[in-house]
């Protein structure tokens, strides 16, 4: 034994005998992670996570979140001499005059962009593959928390320098608090402590933005990776790999080094972004006055849907009783994202009530063999695209020639229209790849290799698949639907009623599939016909 | 006059006398002269300037404009308009028109500068209006203010042109255009005029001052070096979604499949 083993040795005895770690230790840095890179996505989330938190406590250390007027006498020529908000000042001060300070704006600000992209990128991998299955849907439903909270905290970050742009957004989400019915008028003045923009609503969203979302978040991460301990991780099937197994990578060393290198990679390609790319040029917008506003201007891309929506809205306004209810922005803002994350994070819980299925879940679905779930996705997709893209409809307009008012009636129609047919296209593109799979198992591929049989007749040559592949292609289960009973034991017809019927329904259409080859056909092919 | 009446019985004084009444009379007869002289040819010269710039109108613009600059269904009377109008629209190539869309585009403009001089000359003889400017005129480096500039631009400009004068979009395929790159006495003039759908931002509402200003600020905008890196196109956060879904977000996903990828 060598000294340097003997103090390492001895350093760990010490931790042990004080901690009993080594006991936990030696079970846990051995537990198996299944390595593929969608499952990665959620560790950039994570990352991004961790850049921020780092980022944000320098800029905290000279960001005055006030909006005490000052007049500005930085280093920034264009903006001398004029009156802003000590937040304002205190951002260009970081951006001018405090070293490695826009940097560091540039970096958190990018953290966020991607920090929310991946977090979405993450969301759908775990849609598509049915990760969110018994036993994970209460880590969904975080998940869904996560993502809601991501918005709200991007938000805030977004308005916290008062510059235009900020303000515009936070007059935006002002509106969204008065179009509450009834009590939307008190609910502004609550949140702004009187008229907008009032002098409070900086040092507030300051408090939730710093302290009290991000204690949240890592509350919430916490119980999001420990579910993800406790449960195990989810794999992709193939062979050797069950509901009852996890195949990969042990955490320590394999998993250990990869996810440790992952992070330096994030922050090293953030940092980059941060280096060459400007984010957010707070100075080239101006102080914010409620008079001003810009053309173009626009939420971060997480908001973008959300504005996307208010912008198609048509004029809907009704008064009654001496209030005004302007739909125009209560559906758009509140009550169609309302039914989005509602329906999101219910979404593990009518998929097991639409298809009677309450068993626990390891093995991923390929995304083909549940046709109606990712048609569903995909049409949620592009209702979320349609908005996104009419939230930049200006840009578009002056970028490609066009009229804003046709791209907007064009997403009206589109948000209505497109995300139908794109189910039913999706649907059915899941269903040829289903039948596509079948004719592989049962034939095999084609070669593209012709042989003249001695008899004069062409064949081309198939070759057989390889039993990984095939047993990949058909190891997916199919379920019948389920069936409304005509009559229940004592002779009462329809004992389920209109609810057990449309059960029934829509569990038709999720099992809707392709049947998969079964032994027999294999059996019969082997035998020898071809 | 005691002192000079001394000397009036002098042998010289008749010559002397002389000389001081043909050289005052001479020299102001000539300047009296050269002065009118001057003035005819002014006239002589705006006079053919006016005649040029009528027969440039008649070739390249009555068509739509009407012969006499009274208008047409398709195009607005010119009568008024004024020399800076003239100047703005056809020096930045706007008019003669490409084609009736929705609103003239800047372009390279079809006529020189002694053409548009003459159609400006013609178009401001017809009735009073805006006198055009040249970039000389301008002393926006001297007179503007930057910063001045910059809170007139966000109150008067931005909720059409952008916070940083890139250009945005307006109602049915209008556009308010890009002031990148544009010259200083187009700006004023344009301010002065209010071509296509901008509004006249007469004297009045912006000082001849605060114009100035205003020219100063877009310049300092048009020069600002991207501070913070790759300037994005300065349209705000649908380029930056863009790039940190495609360029940050793709990066992570190369990666994490390159990491995951099975030792051959």
């Amino acid at each position: 034994m060598s000294a340097r083993e003997r103090v390492a040795g001895t350093v760990a005895n010490y931790v042990d005998e004080r901690t009993g770690a080594a006991k936990w230790l030696k079970k846990n840095l051995k537990k198996v992670f299944p390595d593929h890179w969608s499952f990665m996505l959620g560790e950039v989330v994570l990352y991004s996570f961790i850049i921020l938190l780092l980022s944000g406590t320098f800029l905290t250390f000279w960001f005055d979140p006030s909006m005490r007027e000052v007049e500005y006498e930085g280093s920034y020529e264009p903006l001398e001499g004029l009156k802003m908000s000590a937040a304002y000042a205190s951002t260009l001060h970081i951006s001018f005059d405090v070293r490695g300070g826009l940097l560091m704006r540039q970096i958190h600000h990018w953290a966020a962009l991607i920090f929310m992209a991946a977090m979405v990128a993450h969301l759908l991998r775990v849609f598509f593959t049915g990760a969110f299955r018994k036993p994970r849907e209460m880590n969904w439903v975080i998940g869904v928390g996560l993502l809601t909270l991501g918005i709200v905290e991007g938000f805030l970050g977004y308005s916290l320098p008062d510059d235009l742009l900020s303000g515009t957004g936070i007059r935006i989400a002002e509106a969204i608090i008065q179009a509450v019915p009834v009590v939307g008028s008190y609910l502004a003045y609550f949140v702004f402590g009187g008229a907008f923009p009032g002098e409070v609503f900086i040092p507030r969203i300051y408090t939730v933005h710093v302290l009290l979302i991000p204690g949240i978040f890592l509350a919430l991460i916490t119980a999001h990776l420990m579910l993800v301990w406790y449960q195990k991780h989810t794999q992709y099937p193939g062979p050797g790999r069950t509901e009852k197994n996890v195949v990969g990578y042990p955490l320590l060393p394999v998993y250990m080094a990869k996810a440790g290198g992952f992070f330096f990679i994030v922050f090293g390609v953030t940092a980059f972004l941060g280096a060459v790319a400007s984010i957010n040029p707070v100075w080239l917008f101006g102080p914010y006055t409620p008079g001003q506003i810009s053309a173009g201007s626009q939420p971060d891309w997480y908001m973008g849907w959300l504005d996307g929506l208010v912008r198609m809205a048509p004029p809907l306004e009704t008064h009654a009783f001496g209030h005004t209810i302007s739909w125009n922005i209560l559906i758009p803002g509140l009550i169609i994202p309302g039914i989005i994350f509602t329906g999101m994070a219910l979404y593990p819980f009518i998929e097991s009530w639409m298809t009677g299925d309450k068993r626990e879940h390891h093995l991923l679905d390929r995304p083909r063999n549940n046709p109606n779930r990712t048609a569903l996705g995909a049409m949620s997709l592009t209702f979320m695209l349609v908005a996104l893209i009419n939230g930049g409809n200006d840009l578009i307009a002056t970028h490609f020639d066009l009229s804003i008012n046709q791209i907007m009636w064009g997403t009206r129609i589109g948000i209505i229209v497109l995300p139908p047919l794109v189910f039913v296209i999706t649907k059915r593109i899941c269903l040829s790849l289903q039948r596509a799979d079948r004719d592989l198992v049962l034939h095999g591929r084609e070669t593209g290799r012709l042989v003249m049989l001695p008899h004069g007749e062409f064949i081309e040559v198939h070759e057989p698949l390889t039993p990984e592949r095939a047993y990949l292609l058909t190891q997916h289960e199919q379920l019948p639907a389920l069936a409304v009973p005509e009559t229940d034991e004592m002779g009462v017809a329809n004992p389920q009623g209109a609810r057990g019927k449309l059960r029934a329904r829509l569990s038709r259409a999720s099992q809707e599939q392709i049947p998969k080859p079964s032994v027999d056909e294999i059996r019969e092919l082997e035998s020898g016909h071809h | 006059m005691a002192r000079i009446s001394r000397y009036r019985r002098h042998r010289l004084a008749g010559p002397v006398l002389l000389l001081i009444a043909l050289s005052t009379v001479g020299a102001g007869f000539s300047m009296a002269r050269a002065e009118t002289t001057k003035v005819v040819a002014a006239q002589s010269d705006k006079a053919t300037l006016i005649a040029e710039g009528k027969e440039i109108f008649a070739r390249g613009c009555s068509s739509c404009h009407g012969l006499n600059a009274e208008g047409a269904g398709i195009a607005p009377s010119l009568i008024g308009v004024g020399a800076a109008s003239v100047d703005f629209q056809v020096a930045t190539g706007r008019m003669p028109m490409a084609d009736m869309s929705q609103q003239a585009m800047r372009k390279r403009p079809v006529y020189n500068e002694r053409e548009i001089a003459a159609l400006a000359a013609y178009v401001a003889s017809l009735a009073p209006g805006p006198a055009a400017v040249t970039n000389e005129e301008l002393a926006w480096e001297r007179d503007g203010n930057t910063a001045q500039g910059g809170e007139l631009f966000r109150n008067n400009c931005a909720m059409c042109h952008n916070f940083a004068a890139q250009g945005g979009a307006l109602t049915a395929g209008k556009y308010a255009p890009t002031l990148m790159g544009v010259e200083p006495r187009h700006i004023y003039e344009a301010m002065l005029t209010g071509p296509q759908a901008m509004p006249v931002f007469s004297d009045k509402v912006l000082t001849p001052q605060e114009k100035l200003s205003i020219i100063k600020w877009i310049k300092h905008a048009e020069e600002e070096p991207a501070i913070g890196g790759a300037a994005l196109g300065r349209v705000g956060p649908v380029t930056e979604g863009l790039l940190a879904w495609v360029l940050g977000l793709g990066i992570f996903i190369g990666i994490a499949v390159w990491l995951t990828t099975k030792a051959r």
